[in-house]
């Protein structure tokens, strides 16, 4: 239908910001990639070939950094397990509980409903950091220093994941669906993981993957919290090696421990990014 | 629900209740007692001077008048803004152009997939690595300054990280490259929400390409531009981990680089509770203050 005002326009200028759209967005993804571009052709590299210069060629040492990266004086290895430990059991206990909460604000009618609707809205943009000396107090006082719990717990209330659970479960999820389950005699706790659960599956996928990611990323609690070597996560790893004096470091290592934390997640993206960009607002603006 | 009996009703709505059980136990353990005792600590003097403890005592108001009245407050939240504003900038700006080249449907973009995977992508890696990938791509002996050398763009390498403006640049720049996308993508969905009837009348009437996009989607995306700023404002106060590790916490050179939230961190380790108390409910009210504003924008119904 939209032919004719086409001919209006001349073929030409479009063609002219076809072109422009095109070089500006080849541009755009070009400075989203170099980086990571540059960061795995140095992982191939060894110190020697690093201190003389940059070359576009990746090397052969990929093998030897990989070996000395798990040798190295940083518990690696084990700082990615950590981060497996944390972000997955967040992710498992923030989807299932968020969609509970969702759940019972979406489905029973009750005196506080609306308050604890609105209470939770309200809550969602508060930032941890400004309650971290508090938490901080808190767990140091539940002698919970030191331990994953204080890291994995608090995901079970988390507003914007509730949220997002809360639209999606409005688009989808009809009462009678519950009303008919109830009539076979069915109990709510049962209703809820056989029948709620599995129809909210997009929604608990792409919000697994999201408070996975954010807690694979998260560095600021991790690191008022994790004091061992042993215990500690990625990135408070990571971080501790720029606190190092990091020109003794072999470089080679160096970025073949930075690559090590990132390439994980940019494979993963890789395979789930259809979900993932078409889930960012999925159940995220509200118009 | 009238057809059953009362009391029936009421039985399936006690389990709204239970239902709510783990997410208010969680979060009055987790978030609620320690916002409250954040505020409390605010009241008194307690930090460590040297092998000493001083305090806690009770000082009323006085860490707030300190903090409002010190210049490092001022100075830190103008790092913070700064930064926040360098990568902003450039962030709306190719998103507003990318969201309306992509749902422009004359454009007839290819790889549009690709071109959305692509930009969404620094959005998910972890933050502290890439200030840590850019604290060595950038160093003094790193790749981009033996590329400029190479080139004969530099006759020597430039220490970018003793420079204000080339760090503050840097860690804008690296904002802007983890967001864009991102805020491509909920623009784009505003976009696709304006009536397409709108903009083909605006055609019929002889409107160029430009004049739609400034008379048309940009007024009618206004709601969401705002929900944008105000929400990328809220995530800029937090900016913490590009700048602290990129430079490793010092937030040099000459503190430029230092944001609020690095602040709170360096009093959170050094045990000074009053003064970060303090500080926290000074970010809290700035929040709650911005949420407010979303709030009100958006029209969130709370209603249902």
């Amino acid at each position: 239908m939209d032919k004719d005002y086409r001919k209006k326009e001349s073929g030409s200028s479009v063609r002219v910001r076809r072109i422009i759209a095109y070089i500006v967005l080849i541009l755009l993804a070009f400075l989203c990639l170099v980086w990571f571009y540059i960061l795995f052709i140095n992982a191939t590299r060894s110190h020697q070939e690093l201190t003389k210069g940059f070359t576009p060629i990746p090397s052969s040492h990929f093998g030897d950094n990989f070996d000395g990266m798990l040798h190295s004086t940083q518990p690696i290895v084990k700082g990615m397990v950590n981060s497996l430990i944390v972000a997955g059991l967040s992710a498992i206990l923030c989807t299932y509980f968020s969609t509970m909460t969702a759940y019972a604000i979406h489905a029973y009618n009750f005196k506080l409903r609306k308050f604890a609707y609105t209470f939770i809205l309200a809550v969602m943009m508060i930032p941890t950091q400004v309650t971290a000396l508090g938490f901080i107090q808190l767990i140091t006082k539940m002698k919970l220093m030191n331990n994953f719990v204080p890291l994995i717990v608090p995901a079970i209330a988390a507003p914007a994941t509730f949220f997002y659970m809360k639209q999606y479960m409005d688009s989808v999820l009809s009462l009678s669906l519950v009303e008919a389950a109830r009539i076979d005699g069915a109990g709510e706790y049962l209703i809820f993981n056989r029948i709620v659960l599995p129809l909210m599956k997009p929604a608990v996928a792409v919000q697994a993957i999201f408070t996975f990611v954010a807690n694979w990323n998260n560095y600021f609690t991790p690191a008022l919290v994790l004091k061992d070597e042993e215990k500690k996560t990625l990135p408070v790893l990571i971080a501790e090696l720029r606190g190092a004096d990091f020109l003794k470091f072999d470089m080679g290592i160096v970025y073949m421990t930075i690559a090590f934390s990132i390439f994980p997640v940019i494979i993963v993206y890789l395979i789930l990014s259809k979900n993932i960009v078409g889930g960012v607002t999925l159940g995220g603006v509200k118009e | 629900m009238k057809k059953k009996s009362r009391s029936k009703v009421v039985e399936y709505n006690k389990w709204g209740y239970i239902f709510l059980i783990p997410f208010t136990l969680v979060y009055v353990i987790f978030q609620l007692i320690p916002l409250f005792t954040t505020i409390w600590n605010s009241f008194f003097e307690n930090y460590r001077s040297g092998l000493k403890q001083i305090g806690p005592n009770f000082i009323g108001l006085e860490n707030y008048v300190k903090i409002l009245s010190s210049g490092d407050l001022w100075q830190y939240a103008g790092n913070t803004l700064i930064m926040w504003i360098i990568g902003f900038i450039p962030q709306i700006f190719f998103s507003l152009l990318l969201g309306a080249w992509f749902t422009d449907p004359s454009l007839r973009l290819k790889c549009q997939q690709f071109f959305k995977t692509v930009i969404y992508l620094p959005n998910l890696i972890m933050a502290s690595a890439f200030a840590m990938l850019f604290f060595t791509l950038f160093s003094d002996s790193g790749p981009v300054n033996s590329i400029l050398l190479q080139m004969g763009v530099l006759k020597e390498p430039f220490s970018f990280f003793s420079s204000v403006a080339a760090t503050r640049l840097l860690v804008g720049f690296m904002n802007f490259i983890m967001w864009f996308g991102n805020t491509t993508i909920l623009l784009m969905a505003g976009m696709m929400g304006i009536d397409q009837s709108l903009f083909e009348a605006a055609e019929v009437d002889g409107a160029t390409s430009n004049q739609i996009f400034f008379k048309i989607t940009l007024p009618l995306l206004r709601p969401i531009l705002i929900y944008v700023l105000i929400t990328s404002l809220i995530g800029g106060l937090q900016m913490f981990d590009v700048p602290q590790i990129l430079t490793n916490g010092t937030g040099d050179p000459a503190r430029s680089t230092l944001t609020m939230i690095m602040w709170l961190n360096k009093h959170l380790y050094s045990k000074n509770f009053g003064m970060g108390g303090a500080l926290s409910v000074l970010l809290f009210i700035i929040t709650g203050v911005l949420s407010i504003i979303v709030f009100k924008m958006t029209g969130t119904d709370t209603s249902k």
